[in-house]
């Protein structure tokens, strides 16, 4: 999920190399903290939040297999 | 991002190989423009000048698209084929193989989802726009033919109850599918209401025509 998702944002942003994502196991759920550079913020969230929106479309049909809620969040 | 270096030689020939030799690439990968062609001058000496070029990257859509595209499906545990067809303005991508339904989602939710991603990365590299289609399982093709017979169901149905008629939401590239197939209807036009994600068309009967 983790691999996942910062493959994702790389593919996006400016500054791969400041893509990282902190996971943090629950029981039926996983939440995944995605934080970029600064001038890279719009690159993952988009006009009205529609690139996030997608990315966690994305990733909720990845968790399925996992039967698992998948929670990311952008960190500011 | 596109790669590109000037080169100077005493040939094009030259110049391009030192250019492409740089980049590390072929020059089937390469575009080329000529800047100064050059000239060996009178005896080679006078007046002689040195042939510049510009060698740029081509952009490989299929890498770019492969690269983004197979880690996805390789979460999902899907294993499908990608093909791709460009022209001036469109490129198509169509996905098929084993257990793609997890790649639709429902009503597509995340195939659109994959789709603006993807024109995003290839867009972003390419530097010029054109549009994306992600297909997957001929999913696109089957709802277009399921949403032209319910664009002509619906406008007959207007046209026998003389009233307007307005259908589910649906998002942009749906309800595109529903104008085109009624636009040159006899009795019917259509229009759009509401505000994303909820816009709806609304098939009106013309009275009177």
């Amino acid at each position: 999920m983790k691999e996942l998702l910062e493959h994702i944002a790389k593919s996006l942003v400016d500054n791969p190399d400041a893509v990282s994502v902190n996971e943090v196991e629950g029981e039926k759920s996983v939440i995944l903290e995605l934080s970029v550079a600064d001038e890279d913020m719009g690159k993952v969230i988009g006009k009205q939040g529609r690139i996030a929106k997608a990315i966690r479309t994305v990733m909720k049909a990845a968790a399925i297999k996992d039967n698992k809620r998948v929670i990311v969040e952008i960190l500011q | 991002m596109l790669r590109s270096v000037v080169k100077e030689a005493k040939s094009v020939d030259e110049a391009i190989k030192l250019a492409l030799d740089e980049l590390e690439i072929d020059r089937e990968e390469a575009e080329i423009e000529v800047i100064e062609e050059g000239n060996k001058g009178i005896f080679g000496f006078i007046g002689n000048k040195n042939a510049v070029v510009k060698v740029t990257e081509k952009v490989n859509i299929v890498k770019i698209t492969e690269d983004f595209l197979f880690p996805i499906m390789e979460s999902m545990n899907i294993d499908a084929a990608i093909e791709i067809e460009e022209n001036d303005d469109e490129i198509y991508i169509t996905l098929d193989g084993d257990n793609i339904g997890i790649l639709i989602g429902r009503r597509g939710e995340t195939l659109d989802a994959m789709q603006y991603l993807l024109s995003l990365v290839i867009n972003r590299n390419l530097g010029i726009y054109k549009r994306i289609i992600l297909d997957a399982a001929n999913y696109r093709q089957k709802r277009e033919d399921i949403l032209i017979r319910l664009a002509n169901r619906m406008a007959e149905k207007a046209t026998r109850m003389r009233r307007n008629l307005t259908l589910e939401p649906m998002n942009s590239y749906e309800r595109r599918i529903i104008h085109s197939a009624l636009q040159n209807h006899k009795y019917v036009d259509t229009y759009s209401v509401g505000e994303e994600p909820n816009r709806k068309v609304v098939i009106r009967y013309r009275y009177g025509n």
